[in-house]
């Protein structure tokens, strides 16, 4: 493997933009903006130059890797702290800071009317910085550290209008459901480094080769959790949908293209401990198909247009986490569909940040209506994106998700056939629901409040938008051109034999596209082609109602998780209360009391103190005489 | 003569004087009892010299003097001045620390 000392700057550029914005206070405010966006390209710039220098060499000798600092050194356990750069961690590099720049491009102006727009962009930095950290740390400790500067960064960004209390607690919300995947991962390191001896990915390796089942499985599973945390996946996923709390281009960041595919990063990276774990890899596959489900189940009843994109999110990322379950088959489709899913679900939600824009912030999509006339640019780049997710040939999600589908469908048996079809029922539901968001926004009849003046948005909004349309139109294509990623990434995930097809690719593409138009014609036939209250309609279907409510996400959690809590935390205050703190009052009281019995004693009669030495030295005296005989 | 005699005679001492400490009112009194005391302890030690045939317990007996000859200057001092201002010597009438 070969050395690289310019890996650092990767991390460098944006930290510093984050510290500088921080302490320089009020006065970066005129030029903060800048300095990140300048920042934050330059690190794509260093993106790109290691990608070119890793096309310079053999593909066995394509990873970098720098050793910063000696981390921990106690005994035989020694951590460095080290980056690893291969051929999986330069596609997040690379998806990370080219996204981030262009959502820095596009919050120059977004958030140009908000007082706080440095400090916005100062965590902007922070959280570009943590994520490339955690892409491109080469021990799960060192992963584990930009695994918290995310959730930081994330805590810290969809709480940016903290002033409203809801945000607030948004925020909260999406940090403690975080903590339980964070605990997962310290589980999964705590169980290496006990049974395995090592924490770095490449001793990890090593050592799963002859380790036992058991304790892969154990940390499979717990890395599982820490995925599902950090990733929105069934059960740790109802943060997802009060993340949108955040300014719309934090939504397309970090809750969607990047922070939260991390749990997807993790799988692929940990792919030795999944494929020797079959167990584990099971209940990722479980994990993913639920999720995608859920999701996309939730995405049909959603009024707010970011909630309805970020139930999509959920849903693809479930699709991702499938793929990952999959095995060697699964996981360069999984990245393949990460990349692709970056860049439409970005777009998408700056397209969603635009529609705001020139709706006063309006969120509520039963409130749009006729927005083509008004934003060509935002109708065409959503537009593009759109087509992408819903998996149009020969637009990007197409690619990406039928080679998912694919997967599934030739995982054998009953176990194949039932992925196979959930993922087709999403891909189904995915293009009613996606439509109906397209619908209601931008081609039905206006049902706008009155007051609205929609207009497009300026350059630098669009701009961005337009870059990503681009890459949602072709990435899809230029990935699979003769099997490209799966090549690229096949010194990471290593070769698989060929399947045995279940079903021939025309056939599975074909089902694909079919439930595509089933989904499409549902939600035409439903939104476009009759009316649509502007107020969310009362008399509606059980499960309209029941996924209005999340599929009582927050209910289960509530009454399963938040009020036991709650009973048990008052238990111990009281147990703290009586207690412990009766204790140590009942201490203090008996030394009061004790104290004011004893001061009686003091008579000043100096005669009678006199006595009492008398008396005691005679008993002392008489006590040590019995002793000693 | 049997040398432990003295240390009966010294015991006898220290008794007379303690229960004076303990019993009698007059500060003065009280104050000679503690003399007494002390010198009962001298004789002791002085006995023990001469038991032992070392002059440990003289050098320590002549320092108890020097100590007595201050405590003495400074006690009577103090009961003086205690009896001018509030015409008495008794050790119960100044028990203004007690509480």
């Amino acid at each position: 493997m070969t050395t690289s000392t310019s890996l650092a700057y990767l991390i460098a550029l944006p930290l510093a933009g984050a510290v500088i914005l921080l302490l320089a206070g009020r006065k970066a405010d005129k030029w903060g903006h800048l300095l990140a966006t300048a920042l934050s390209a330059s690190s794509f710039g260093v993106g790109i130059y290691q990608l070119t220098q890793m096309l310079a060499r053999e593909p066995e000798e394509r990873a970098f890797s720098q050793k910063l600092f000696s981390w921990i050194s106690v005994g035989t356990f020694n951590v460095d702290a080290g980056l690893l750069l291969d051929q999986l961690s330069i596609c997040f590099v690379l998806l990370i800071t080219g996204v981030g720049t262009l959502i820095h491009i596009y919050s120059i102006s977004y958030m140009s009317h908000d007082p706080d727009r440095r400090r916005f962009f100062a965590y902007l930095n922070l959280f570009i910085a943590a994520m490339l950290l955690l892409v491109l740390g080469d021990s799960y400790l060192n992963l584990y550290v930009g695994w918290e500067g995310v959730g930081l960064a994330s805590y810290l960004l969809i709480g940016f209008w903290n002033q409203k209390p809801a945000y607030a607690t948004a925020s909260k919300k999406a940090f403690v459901m975080n903590r339980i995947g964070d605990m997962g991962l310290s589980f999964a390191i705590m169980i290496a480094f006990a049974t395995l001896g090592t924490v770095s990915f490449s001793g990890v390796k090593e050592a799963s080769e002859t380790a036992s089942t058991a304790a892969l499985t154990g940390i499979g599973i717990m890395l599982l959790v820490a995925a599902a945390g950090k990733s929105a996946q069934f059960p740790l996923q109802a943060w997802l949908g009060d993340a949108m709390a955040g300014p719309t281009p934090v939504s397309a960041l970090i809750h969607a293209a990047t922070m939260v595919t991390a749990g997807v990063y993790l799988i692929t990276r940990s792919n030795f401990i999944f494929d020797a774990a079959p167990t584990a890899q099971l209940l990722v596959v479980i994990v993913g198909a639920i999720t995608l489900t859920f999701g996309a189940l939730v995405g049909t009843a959603k009024d707010d247009i970011k909630k309805a994109l970020a139930a999509s999110t959920m849903s693809q990322i479930g699709y991702m986490i499938l793929a990952a379950g999959l095995g060697p088959a699964g996981y360069a489709f999984a990245i393949m569909h990460l990349l692709t899913h970056g860049f439409f679900k970005a777009g998408m939600f700056l397209g969603a940040g635009s529609v705001m824009h020139g709706m006063n912030d309006q969120v509520n999509m039963r409130r749009y209506g006729a927005l083509r006339k008004f934003m060509p640019i935002t109708f065409a780049t959503f537009g593009l994106g759109y087509l992408a997710i819903i998996g149009v040939p020969p637009f990007a999600g197409f690619y990406s998700k039928d080679a998912i589908i694919e997967t599934a469908f030739n995982a054998g048996g009953l176990k194949g056939i039932l992925l196979g079809s959930t993922a087709l029922l999403g891909a189904a539901i995915t293009a009613f629901y996606m439509t109906r968001v397209m619908v209601l926004t931008f081609t039905s009849p206006e049902r706008w409040e009155e007051d609205q003046h929609p207009h497009e948005s300026p350059f630098l909004m669009w701009l961005p938008m337009a870059v990503l349309a681009v890459g949602s139109v072709t990435t899809g294509y230029l990935f699979t051109r003769g099997d490209g990623l799966v090549h690229w990434l096949e010194p990471v995930f290593g070769e698989h034999g060929e399947h045995e097809e279940f079903l021939p690719a025309i056939v599975v593409s074909g089902m694909a596209i079919t439930a595509v138009i089933i989904g499409v014609a549902i939600a035409l036939i439903k939104y476009q082609f009759s009316d649509v209250d502007a107020e969310a309609p009362e008399n509606v279907t059980e499960f309209t109602r029941i996924a209005r409510r999340d599929l009582f996400q927050d209910s289960f959690n509530e009454s399963i998780f938040m009020r036991p809590g709650q009973v048990l935390t008052r238990f111990f205050v009281k147990v703290d209360d009586s207690v412990v703190d009766g204790t140590v009052r009942l201490v203090g009281r008996t030394a009061l009391s004790a104290g004011s019995e004893l001061r009686k004693t003091q008579t000043g009669f100096a005669r009678s103190y006199a006595a009492l030495i008398l008396i005691g030295a005679v008993v002392l005296i008489a006590a040590i005489w019995v002793v000693t005989q | 003569m049997n040398p432990y005699n003295y240390l009966y005679l010294a015991a006898l001492l220290f008794t007379i004087g303690a229960v004076g400490v303990v019993v009698r009112r007059n500060a003065i009194v009280v104050f000679m009892c503690v003399e007494l005391m002390l010198n009962a302890a001298n004789l002791t030690l002085v006995t023990f010299s001469r038991i032992n045939g070392t002059l440990d317990g003289q050098v320590v007996a002549f320092f108890t003097m020097v100590v007595a000859a201050c405590e003495v200057v400074v006690g009577l001092a103090i009961i003086v001045t205690i009896y001018r201002s509030r015409r008495s010597a008794s050790v119960d009438d100044a028990s203004l620390l007690k509480r």
